[in-house]
């Protein structure tokens, strides 16, 4: 075929890319303005914009995970329930200390709440990965065992009530601002950021590409496969983890039915920014600008008065949409 | 308009975005017999079959002349119903149905009821085989087939349509030269009921052994069609490629060094068996037999692909284990594959990473990628091997087969292998390519690199090996110095034991 000389063609500057590589920023702007013009300018407002970047904290994080383990041909179910793991373990520590804490009249300064949390989303998030690498289990069915069975430990764990009564400076972490900054902002942008390093800057990164690409071309190219996976699957639960902690600081309590169908917002996140479902193909930058997206449309579908239930009509719809942009462009 | 002509082809132009790959092609086809296509990879013959399949659509202001009467080609139903199917040459056989199910597939026999009939199935897919001499399983899985036998079937699948022409597209690319013998005679029998086959191909003999005429492609134009007794090699070359080609084996001397890799009573399974050979520096050891003799899969237990289980394996002098590709790697071997879509190239990474990935460790020290250096070593790659990319930033399925290959065989000699093991270094690349890969393999063998290379083409075989060690039935059959190194040798090595396990139609 004659590949080679289309190849040829676009040496100079290839607008298609270009459009493509930008296009999501341009449907980011025009999808607030529109939201600004529709909302009589109460969108736009800063407090409003804090806003959205605040709740979209979570759901960013938990989808730049998402994005390394798309990127793979993978898939994780199971990141709302890890969430609410991470969150009732955390809380749990970190309770004002009463006779009816779930340690009572016990104090822990406040790392130890934090480590657990994140073991706790990197536990599970590390199981999945073994199960998938070892048991070669698909990763749609690893994952969706762990959904139910890591929520089910959520509601064990909690007796099925929210734990509350939190240290202030548990509480902080979901609520608090430094200089002005929402702290769930700062640890999105740092993780957003580390994310970005390692997937572009470490031989990790390229391995997660390769495995994408082509995972028997990556075998026989020397890289450790399962070791991979199972890192892959670690981190998107740790990160679980972290959402899980800013959540529950939001609140101010450890729910253990938090991170309900959040899974579902963090695939529509990559996906709109970008990360394709047939493996290789995705960047954080993206998956960022697609929570935004999302979260934009939450918010401001909730400006204009409009339910739940026409919201997730939208959100699907949008899903769909951009699978079916993503099918296109890669043709 | 006149029946001299089974099929006629008008004016067909094929314009891509960006790229015409077709321009004014004028193809006309007698009945009843086999007329080649040939051109390098890109030179319009694929597109062209495309449109006449129904796949693609032609420019406007084309014509189609089948039997007479002009026809229109909306999609490849239509192709199939007007008598024409196609050999793919990638082939696409559903894995997990039978054999008898992906002959059958999309036109199964009903039975009452509206149910597929599986016995009708079967049966007919065993009259076909008889027929036509395959000796195939109609209810055996298709994945447990071998790549040859796949072909077969699909070769049948094609004929079994009864079609008027059959377009063949590199269907000798991945079977044997006792397959392909088998393949010519059920051509000669399709030739005498009056069909026409359209054959593409990038192999000289066979153009030469079966073809009454000739197309030659370049550039998206129709060069010239003779019949094949008006051409010979270096007439049929010149026309491809526009220019002369000065040889198509660059072999050169070398001189042989000491012995770098040592194997010994390789086992594995059933499909290795107590192989044992020596490897020099600077020496190209051929590796040929029959498909399904083994030779891929030595390579595979050597490299960790599949681990042995049991032999030993010697590196410089030091035994080895090697349990995955990692290890491999680390001892100073490298391993092209024989299927460059799947288990070589990253599609839709970029040519850089596609060529960094196997010596990723050397290029990122505590596990952060140098890019400069990188980008570096990539532009000298690029500018050694001669790529044909407009960067390395182009996703690497962009890129012909040939280009492809020599990213390829960049990864490897990036890990700076002292042992390289290239599995059908030339599969499915044209012409020219093909030459600058025998010319970079000898010079490579040249620098003291120590290459095995398994090959199909006898060709192939006998211009760039040493030595050649034919395999047969897993086991190594023979040892042969390219002095004594003739095709009836080797083929009589690959073909077994005389009278013992020789099938009764061995080439």
């Amino acid at each position: 075929m004659s590949t080679t000389a289309a190849a040829e063609t676009r040496t100079k500057f290839d607008r298609g890319a270009f459009v493509r590589q930008y296009a999501i920023v341009g449907i980011l702007v025009l999808f607030v303005l529109g939201l600004s013009l529709a909302t009589g300018g109460k969108f736009l407002q800063a407090q409003n914009l804090l806003n959205v970047v605040t709740q979209v904290a979570a759901i960013g994080i938990i989808a730049i995970g998402m994005t390394f383990v798309i990127i793979t041909l993978g898939i994780d179910l199971s990141v709302g329930s890890l969430l609410a793991v991470a969150a009732v373990v955390a809380t749990s520590l970190a309770q004002i200390p009463s006779d009816t804490a779930k340690f009572p009249n016990m104090s822990f300064s406040l790392i130890i709440p934090i480590v657990a949390g994140l073991a706790a989303g990197a536990i599970g998030g590390f199981t999945n990965g073994f199960l998938i690498s070892v048991f070669k289990i698909a990763p749609f069915i690893a994952t969706l065992g762990m959904m139910s069975a890591a929520r089910g430990l959520a509601l064990i764990y909690s007796d099925g009530r929210p734990i509350s009564r939190l240290d202030p400076g548990f509480n902080f972490l979901g609520q608090g601002s430094i200089i002005g900054i929402p702290v769930p902002i700062i640890i999105f942008a740092v993780v957003a950021v580390a994310a970005h390093v390692v997937l572009n800057y470490t031989r990790f990164g390229r391995h997660v590409y390769a495995i994408g690409g082509n995972e028997q071309a990556a075998r026989v190219s020397g890289i450790n496969i399962k070791r991979a996976t199972i890192i892959i699957y670690t981190l998107c639960g740790l990160l679980a983890g972290i959402a899980g902690i800013i959540s529950a600081g939001r609140i101010g309590s450890g729910n253990p039915q938090l991170g309900t169908g959040i899974e579902l917002d963090a695939i529509t996140a990559a996906v709109i920014g970008g990360t394709s479902f047939k493996g290789g193909i995705g960047t954080i930058w993206g998956t960022v600008i697609g929570a935004l997206i999302i979260q934009s449309l939450n918010t401001g579908l909730v400006l204009l008065g409009m339910n739940d239930f026409v919201q997730m009509v939208v959100k699907g719809a949008i899903i769909i949409i951009a699978v079916i942009l993503d099918e296109r462009k890669n043709r | 308009m006149s029946d001299e002509f089974l099929l006629q082809m008008q004016d067909v132009s094929k314009t891509f975005p960006g790229v015409r790959a077709l321009a004014g092609v004028n193809l006309e086809v007698r009945p009843g017999t086999v007329h080649a296509l040939m051109g390098e990879n890109g030179a319009g013959k694929s597109t062209l079959m495309k449109i006449l399949i129904g796949m693609y659509q032609a420019d406007p202001g084309a014509t189609i002349i089948l039997g007479g009467e002009k026809v229109d080609i909306p999609d490849t139903a239509a192709g199939l119903g007007l008598g024409i199917s196609m050999i793919h040459q990638e082939l696409s056989p559903v894995p997990e149905m039978t054999v008898a199910e992906n002959i059958f597939l999309g036109r199964e026999p009903v039975a009452r009821f509206g149910l597929v009939s599986r016995k009708q199935m079967v049966s007919s897919c065993r009259e076909l085989f008889q027929r036509w001499e395959i000796d195939i399983d109609p209810r055996a899985r298709m994945r447990t087939l071998s790549i040859a036998q796949t072909q077969m079937v699909e070769i049948a699948k094609a004929i079994s349509f009864d079609s008027r022409i059959i377009i063949m597209d590199e269907p000798t690319s991945a079977i044997t030269e006792r397959e392909v013998e088998h393949l010519h005679r059920m051509i000669r029998q399709l030739k005498s009921t009056g069909a026409s086959i359209i054959y593409i191909t990038h192999k000289m003999d066979e153009v030469f052994n079966i073809s009454d005429y000739v197309t030659v492609f370049r550039d998206g134009q129709l060069v010239k069609t003779l019949p094949a007794s008006e051409l010979d090699r270096d007439k049929l070359i010149t026309l491809m490629v526009g220019r002369e080609l000065t040889e198509m084996f660059p072999k050169e001397f070398v001189e042989i060094g000491e012995v770098v890799l040592s194997v010994r009573n390789l086992h594995r399974g059933s499909v290795v068996k107590d192989v044992s050979f020596d490897l020099r520096r600077g020496e190209i050891l051929g590796f040929a037999g029959l498909m399904g003799a083994g030779r891929t899969e030595v390579l595979e237990t050597l490299f960790g692909v599949v681990a042995a289980e049991s032999g030993e394996i010697v590196v410089d002098g030091k035994s080895v284990r090697i349990r995955q590709p990692k290890d491999a790697i680390d001892a100073g071997l490298a391993l092209l594959t024989e299927d460059r879509k799947l288990t070589g190239i990253m599609g839709v990474l970029s040519v850089r990473d596609n060529m960094i990935m196997a010596a990723l460790p050397r290029y990122s020290p505590g596990g952060m990628l140098q890019k400069a250096l990188i980008e570096e070593v990539c532009q000298d790659q690029r500018k050694a091997l001669a790529l044909k990319t407009p960067s390395l930033n182009q996703h690497i399925q962009n890129l012909s087969g040939g280009n492809q290959q020599k990213v390829l065989i960049s990864r490897w000699l990036l890990t700076l292998p002292e042992i390289l093991m290239i599995d059908e270094p030339t599969r499915g690349i044209d012409v020219g390519a093909k030459s600058e890969i025998h010319r970079l393999m000898s010079a490579l063998a040249k620098t003291g690199k120590a290459i095995i290379m398994v090959s199909s083409e006898m060709p192939e075989v006998l211009g760039m090996s040493d030595r050649v060690v034919v395999m047969h039935d897993g086991k190594v059959s023979g040892i042969v110095d390219r002095a004594d190194a003739t095709q009836e040798r080797i083929m009589q090595l690959a073909t077994g034991p005389a009278g013992v396990t020789g099938p009764a139609d061995a080439a």
